[in-house]
């Protein structure tokens, strides 16, 4: 198993936050979602709420996201909001 | 002081004082091209994924939607301008008017009816003065755009791509957009794209095959939330490259303007000597002859 998420949360304006992370937990339109190391492809429309990004260093981290879509391949999550906060 | 000399001096006053503007806005732009730069490198990122995103979905999934679907028999094409608000910056916004006006051709060529939607008040004037139609336009923040401006725009864009050309007079089957590119401080060239029905282009090719993906719930509901997003993305880049290019257009415009005024106030000075040197010539050939005329009358009088 791998062992870390690549991830990157990017808002139109700025690249928010990116890092390395052991899980990320968000909500999509069938539900919540929970993404460990090695989650196969996939591109999922999330609805407005928080995302959270458990980081390699252990801590927790929170974004308040809307209007967002997340993509998971080859280890690398890419969460895109239209705002983050 | 003589009238020629003063009208030299009374030139190079007022040419000194446009250099002093000229020359602010030069240095003030200037400034502008650099924070205008960084921001369309800080937009990269979200338009790069968004654009991974998009080709993932556009490739893998057999979906007739009708935003990456020609139309069969189009009939109206949506053309987005981008110019300046303010002038002052050479040929930035008849530039990109232009190319607009080239590209409108192209498509009535094809049989195309050509909706305007405009940003910037030099278009808006353009037009205007044209008496030519004009479907919606935007202006006040060509030089600092933000991304809820170029929300607003796509919302407009989108809704009238979405419309029926057939039933609604408003609706659009194609949509193109005109804006300025910033290739570097010196070059800026107004590029003309086709956005909708979608052409993905690649800024940069994903290496490799892309992964088979899930898509959560499907994939055209992922293609209709994802494609408007991206299409808001392409009109925010567009706008951030333009208003780089308008800071750049107009440094350069300016810098020009004040290398015009330090040569005329060079040749001024220059006239203004050569005045101030005729007039003294003259005033001591005066009080040499008026010394000639009062001692030669002396001397005949004894």
């Amino acid at each position: 198993m791998a062992s870390n998420l690549t991830v990157e949360v990017v808002s139109p304006e700025k690249r928010v936050w990116s890092g390395e992370a052991t899980m990320v937990s968000a909500r999509t339109l069938e539900g919540d979602l929970g993404i460990l190391p090695d989650h196969a492809p996939l591109l999922g429309v999330l609805v407005d709420g928080t995302v959270s990004i458990k980081s390699a260093t252990g801590e927790k981290v929170d974004f308040e996201i809307h209007g967002g879509f997340i993509s998971v391949s080859k280890n690398r999550v890419s969460i895109l909001g239209e705002s983050t906060n | 002081m003589g009238a020629q000399l003063r009208i030299y001096r009374r030139r190079m006053r007022s040419v000194k004082a446009t250099k002093k503007i000229t020359k602010a806005m030069e240095l003030i732009s200037a400034s502008r091209i650099v924070k205008a730069q960084q921001r369309v490198a800080a937009s990269s990122p979200y338009a790069t994924e968004l654009t991974r995103a998009v080709t993932a979905v556009a490739s893998f999934s057999n979906t007739n939607h009708p935003l990456t679907t020609p139309h069969s028999n189009p009939k109206r094409a949506a053309v987005l301008i981008i110019t300046a608000d303010r002038g002052m910056a050479g040929a930035y916004s008849n530039a990109a008017i232009k190319e607009g006006d080239q590209l409108s051709a192209l498509l009535r060529e094809r049989g195309l009816n050509v909706e305007a939607y405009l940003v910037g008040r030099k278009a808006v004037n353009f037009y205007r003065f044209r008496n030519r139609a004009i479907a919606n336009s935007w202006t006040g923040f060509s030089d600092n755009p933000t991304y809820a401006h170029a929300k607003e725009i796509s919302d407009s864009l989108i809704g009238a791509f979405l419309a029926d050309s057939d039933a609604q007079s408003h609706g659009v089957d194609e949509l193109h957009i005109v804006y300025t590119e910033f290739m570097s401080m010196m070059t800026q060239t107004p590029a003309a794209k086709r956005m909708l029905p979608l052409e993905v282009v690649e800024t940069q090719a994903p290496s490799g095959l892309l992964p088979m993906y899930e898509f959560e719930p499907n994939p055209v509901d992922v293609l209709n939330a994802l494609l408007p997003r991206y299409v808001e993305a392409r009109v925010f880049n567009a706008m951030l490259q333009s208003a780089a290019s308008e800071h750049a257009a107009r440094r350069r415009a300016m810098k020009s303007a004040t290398d015009n005024a330090d040569e005329l106030i060079k040749s001024l000075t220059r006239l203004a000597n050569a005045a101030r040197q005729a007039e003294i010539t003259q005033e001591i050939s005066e009080i040499v002859g008026g010394a000639d005329a009062l001692a030669s009358a002396s001397a005949g009088s004894e």
